[in-house]
This record gives C-alpha cells, structure tokens and sequence, in this order.
C-alpha cells in the first residue's frame, strides 16, 4: 500500500486539496478507501464493480466504424458509444462507482451536484440500484431547462434540492453540496460528478471512466490491428475526456506525485494525438467587468486559479472573481476544468481547442441524420471539432495559402487516418434546447420544424 | 507587524465579524466603527469572493449584496486603510483571491500568460494597509505554505480553523503553522446563528489546551449566553459573524437608516461582550467547584 509520504494528490502543480477544514478527515478517509478497494481491489470492489457495469450498466459499449462520418472527411472514423451505457450517457461509469465505494465505506447517505441533470440521474439510478438514500442539488436554471431529468431523478427516488444563488447552476450546486458534505460528513458520501474537486476525486473519477479509454484500447486492436491515430474527446470538468485519454497516457505524466494506479507505460501510448474539445460559446472573449464569459473554454483561455477544492485553470475576472460560463451544453457549462486535464495541455500531451455553439449545433443534425445517431450536445462539440479540420468547407478554402491553412494542415495531421470520437451521451435530453437554439439561428443542415412549432 | 496579541488581554476577545461593503463601503464603516464602539477586541473583515463554500445563507447574501455593490480587493485595502478603528484587524477571504492578486487579467486572453502571481502581492498589500493576520477556510494546512511565507516575510499572522472532525495528526500539522489565534469551530457545517451553543465546543477546546496560541470559537454564537458559556468552556475569545450580518441583512430589507443599523450593531456587540466577560469573572469559581 502507498504510503502517504508523497500523497499530496497534484498533477505538477495542479490539483491538490483547497477546501475547509471540517472535510479533510472525510478526504484523507476517502483516500484511504480509494487506495484499498479501487487500486488494490480488497474485498473485490473492482471485481463487484465490473460486473454491475456489466450487467446493470451495459458494458462494453460499441467501438463503431461510422461509415458516413468516414466517407465525408476520407479518413476512417469511430464512434465510442457511450450514449448506448445505461442511463444515456458516461456518467454511469463513475456514479455507479463512487455509490458502491460508499456502500463499502459503510456510509449511509448520498449527496451529488448536478448541471444538466445527467450525473444526477446516473448517482439517483445508482443509489436505486444499491438501494443507497440519495440527495441531489441543482441550480433553479437547470431545473426549468432540464425537466425530463428532474423527473428522472425524482422516478428513482432521489430528492431534489434547488439551489436558488447565483445564476443558479453548476457551480452553485457544487458548492451548496459541498456545504451539505461539510454538515453531515460523518455518515455522507459525495458522489463528486467529474474529474473535479479536491484530490483524491479527480484521479478517483478519471480511474472510474478510465473503462472507455480501456475498452477502446482492446477494440481498436481487435478491430483494426493497431491503435487509433487519434481520441477526440469534448471537455466541460472532463470525466468523459480523461475516460477516454486515461489509458493512452503513461502513469508517469498522469500523475506528478507518482501515485496513479500504477500502470507502466507502453511503447505506443505517445503515438495518440489526444484532443479536448471544449465550448467555445458564442465568444472566446471574457467580460471581466460584466463577469461573464460567453464560452466555457477553460483549458483554452483560463487562468491558473483556486476553485472547488483544487488548483486548476478557471474562467475568473482580474481579481479572481469567477465568472458566469456560457454554452449552448448545459453539461459543458462550468467556469473550471479538471486539474489533471489542464497538467496535460501544460505538458503538450494533449491539445485543448474548441468549437462554437453553432458548430455544435450543426453537427448534432448532421450526425442525426447521415449516421442514425442523436448525440448530445456536450459530444456535438468532438463532432464538430473533426468537422472544423476535415469537413469540406474546410477542403474548399485550403486554396488560400495562408497561415491558417498551415495550421489547419497541422490539425489535420494531428487527428490522422484513425480517428476515435467519444461520443459520451445520446441526445434526448436536449431535443427542446435543440429544436429552441436551432430556430434563432441560421443552421443549415437543420430540418425545418415550423410547422410543428405549435405543438412543443 | 502584527497586533494581534494585543487582543488577547487578561480578558476574553470579542471577535465580530462583517463583509466589507455590505451593503455598500460607507456603511461599512460605521458599522466597523459600532462594533469597536460596543467592544469589540479584534475584527474580522471579509473580503468577499463568489464562490463561498464554507458560508451559511446568511453570509452567502452579504457575499452577494457585496460584490454587486461593487467590491474589489483595491476596494477593500482602500476601506481598511481609511478605517480609523485602534483595534487588530484580520482578513477572512477564499484563497483565489490571494492567489490572483496583482494579476493584469484572469484568464490568458491569447497572450498564454495565465500564471498566477501567488499570494506574495496580496500579503504585502494587506500588510501596507495595516491588516493583522489571515484567516482562509478553504486553504488547509497542507496547501498554505506558499501564504505562510508570505505572512512571515510580513510579520502577519496565519489562522487556522479546528473542526470537530479534525484528527489528532492532523492537529499536530496545524500547530506548526498557526500564529494569531486558533478558531475553534464549535460544530460541523457551515457558518451561520444558532438557538444553542454545540457540546462539541468544551470537547474541542480540551483538545488543545495545551497550544500556545488563543483559542477563539466561533460558528453558531448568537447571544450573551451563548458567549458566556463558550468562555466558560475554556475559549480565550468568540467569533460572531452571522447573527450580527443578520442585523445588516434586516436594515437592507427594512431600509434602515444607515445609523440605525449601526446602533443595532453597537448594542448586539456589547451584549456579545458582556456575555463573555461575565463568565471570565465568574470562572475562577466554577473552577473552584
């Protein structure tokens, strides 16, 4: 067992544990419990854990050869089928988890935050599933926009609890759930959403969701013999980008402090471009008077900061006031980005770029349409990044020869012939957000809806 | 160089607590000046940050009138430097703020530049304007050498808080960095007034009695009794934050004159005071029970 000498839970210098007093017994005493049953499988927790994801959560899901995708950009495009885990979505993989590791822990009580609805429906049907007393907590804004998973949740038992601060979403949640933790630490769990918070939940997570970047590893060889060129993954915290990256990084870059699970890195890892595709919004630009900034883009425009328990790169105003984050995905809607992520684009191990609203929303329709698919829109972002690089508009302006051809060349070498998209969740969820964005702007490829405009 | 023991006389401390620029920076400061005037031995000023994750509704909503009123960590160095009060004076703020003091901007706006400037720039700030000492709830020992070096270079004082939770190693890592005073948390959860002052108070205190620093306790006191009884338990002095933010919270809402609150705030103050002195002269005896 690792001792606790260098046990400080930071990816170089992001990471560690920024958060009141009264809860660090409850993280040192998760550590304890994350490093006997997840790393080290006592009592056969990750035996138990693989059989429920298995049976109860659908696992392995399809590394599918997209065939249309894969004739428009002339390269051969895969499709990781999370959308098909239970519950539509990633999130099944790390809520299914975290509430048996409490079960193990002998807590008696579960709290989780929630966004867009999807990780409290997946901690609300996992807290069912291991018969588990369940609250969850989210912003009043998502509540109206996400109703079908407010009801969801309340279906399988869970309580809601709205949190009215704020502009009343994700990052409310987390820190009135936090509150929440800090007050009844003593027999409560908390079932943190993404690869975010004070450590050990960022590696925890990311270990969780590290079944997809596994599974994609085993089905590429099968399918194709070699590995992938390139994982193409959109990031909010990052729970299903890291899912997808975990098994393509060595244990050495994951982990400064040399405490992952310990696997030795392979000869070919390095050979996997690995892109984080974040929100982009409507605007990369930050209004720091106003404190809002129109995107959600992190990686990709933020400045170190301090937020939720851990040092990372956030969306904050000159003073370090966070501000409100923007995107059109209400699941990739958060003012900070998970610590190991933001280590690994510092070390050039994986590239963050981004994509617009519109982008999103187009390639949501058009993998709709031409693949049978309707994805989410937090994994429309991934859809329309390999679109922005390879897509024939892209094809029609390389004429020009510019910088930015140069660069677009650049990217397009870097996603390869092979190219892995994870598509983390399926798109149900955001049909009225879709049907509502798609009428205020000009969307091409979007099938016109007018006539049933009435009825919604 | 700090004032802070000067606080810690031969008689208990009384600590209140407000957010600066609640609801706006002139009433700040005759609300400052009314808890000095009522007795307070130290004040604790809040510089507030958005995403207050140890704060209880009460302080959440000051938080909020706060920052809408326009409050900047310049802002606040302006109004503690202005303030005329002869008492020490502790800074309580999020770690952000710390960490990005000094910062052009807070993101890399294209230019890559997204290093943080460290809590350097804001200590020395803090220590120019006549700020005592730190106290930070969600930097825990283990993350806070980098602020206090920072403290050190500037003779200020680091607090740190002790939950009921806190284990005994865990104690000893606390002990090595605290100056100033220890504040006690008299029970779990976050800040905010209570009917009744928690058991877990005179458990806490026992644990580190033999610690060198003050114990201050705060979480929860809401009365003269309750601070009685917190002093009786052993405290060296009280925290009050949330029951007197109530009085700022009830002004806002019933659109109190500005002197009004403030009386408020003067009487509250000192029957938080004589609660507490009243059981200081009366302890010689309980012990002699």
């Amino acid at each position: 067992m690792s001792s606790d000498s260098s046990a400080d839970g930071k990816f170089g210098e992001y990471g560690g544990q920024y958060v009141p007093e009264a809860l660090m017994p409850a993280i040192e005493e998760l550590r304890d419990a994350y490093e006997r049953y997840v790393l080290e499988n006592e009592d056969g927790f990750v035996d138990e854990f693989r059989q429920r994801l298995g049976q109860f959560g659908g696992r392995p899901t399809p590394l599918q050869h997209a065939e249309h995708l894969s004739a428009r950009y002339d390269r051969e495009v895969y499709l990781k089928r999370e959308d098909l885990v239970h519950g539509g979505a990633h999130k099944l993989n790390n809520a299914l988890g975290q509430v048996l590791l409490a079960k193990y822990m002998g807590k008696e009580r579960i709290v989780a935050e929630t966004g867009a609805g999807q990780h409290g429906t997946a901690t609300a049907m996992a807290a069912a599933h291991l018969d588990m007393p369940c609250e969850i907590y989210m912003g009043e804004t998502d509540i109206q926009r996400q109703r079908p998973n407010v009801f969801r949740m309340r279906i399988n038992g869970a309580d809601l609890n709205p949190v009215t601060a704020g502009r009343g979403t994700l990052k409310e949640a987390i820190s009135e759930t936090m509150r929440d933790w800090a007050t009844n630490v003593d027999d409560t769990h908390y079932v943190v959403g993404s690869v975010v918070g004070p450590a050990p939940f960022p590696e925890m997570v990311r270990e969780f969701q590290s079944v997809i970047s596994e599974e994609v590893r085993k089905q590429a060889k099968e399918q194709f013999g070699t590995l992938p060129d390139s994982v193409v993954a959109c990031a909010g915290g990052g729970s299903n980008t890291m899912g997808a990256f975990a098994e393509f990084v060595d244990s050495e870059a994951r982990s400064a402090s040399g405490r992952s699970s310990g696997r030795s890195p392979r000869e070919d890892d390095e050979d996997v471009s690995l892109l984080a595709v974040e929100a982009g919004g409507s605007s990369l630009a930050v209004d720091e008077e106003e404190g809002v900034a129109p995107n959600s883009a992190s990686l990709s425009t933020g400045g170190q900061g301090v937020l939720h328990g851990a040092r990372t790169k956030v969306l904050q105003d000159e003073w370090g006031q966070i501000v409100e984050s923007h995107s059109v995905s209400a699941g990739l809607d958060y003012a900070g980005v998970g610590p190991e992520l933001a280590y690994l684009v510092d070390e050039d191990r994986v590239s963050a770029v981004n994509v617009g609203d519109d982008a999103a929303l187009e390639a949501f329709h058009r993998l709709s349409q031409e693949e049978g698919i309707i994805p989410a829109l937090e994994s429309s972002h991934a859809l329309a990044y390999v679109e922005k690089v390879l897509g024939p508009e892209r094809s029609a302006a390389t004429g020009a020869a510019d910088a930015d051809a140069e660069v677009d060349d650049e990217a397009a070498e870097l996603l390869g012939d092979r190219i892995v998209i994870n598509l983390s969740g399926r798109g149900d969820k955001d049909l009225e957000t879709v049907i509502e964005e798609t009428d205020k702007r000009d969307i091409p490829n979007a099938p016109d809806m007018s006539e049933f405009a009435g009825g919604l | 160089m700090s004032r802070l023991p000067s606080a810690f006389g031969s008689e208990p401390a009384f600590i209140p607590y407000l957010a600066v620029g609640d609801p706006d920076i002139p009433s700040s400061k005759q609300y400052v000046e009314a808890l000095v005037e009522g007795g307070a031995d130290c004040i604790e000023l809040g510089l507030p940050f958005s995403e207050p994750i140890a704060e209880g509704p009460t302080i959440q909503k000051a938080v909020v009138r706060s920052l809408s009123g326009g409050i900047t960590p310049d802002a606040y160095f302006e109004f503690v430097d202005d303030l005329d009060v002869d008492v020490p004076l502790v800074c309580m703020t999020y770690y952000n703020l710390i960490f990005r003091y000094g910062a052009e901007s807070g993101t890399a706006a294209g230019e890559g530049d997204y290093a943080a400037p460290g809590p350097r720039p804001f200590v020395k700030r803090a220590a120019e304007v006549g700020i005592d000492g730190f106290v930070v709830p969600d930097l825990p020992a283990e993350e806070a050498d980098d602020l206090r070096e920072a403290c050190d270079e500037f003779g200020l004082d680091l607090v740190f808080i002790v939950a009921p939770t806190t284990t005994d190693d865990r104690l000893e890592t606390i002990r090595e960095q605290v100056s100033g005073y220890v504040y006690v948390q008299a029970r779990l959860g976050v800040t905010g007034a209570q009917a009744d002052v928690s058991d877990q108070t005179a458990e806490s205190l026992a644990r580190i009695a033999d610690w060198d620093v003050p114990k201050a306790v705060g979480f929860g006191i809401s009365s003269g009794d309750h601070a009685a009884r917190v002093v009786e338990a052993g405290a060296d002095g009280i925290i009050v934050g949330s029951a007197l933010v109530d009085i700022v919270a009830d002004g806002v809402e019933n659109d109190r004159p500005t002197a009004e609150v403030a009386d408020a705030l003067r009487e509250k103050a000192r029957e938080l005071k004589e609660g507490a002195l009243r059981s200081a002269k009366r302890s010689p005896e309980t012990d002699g029970r």
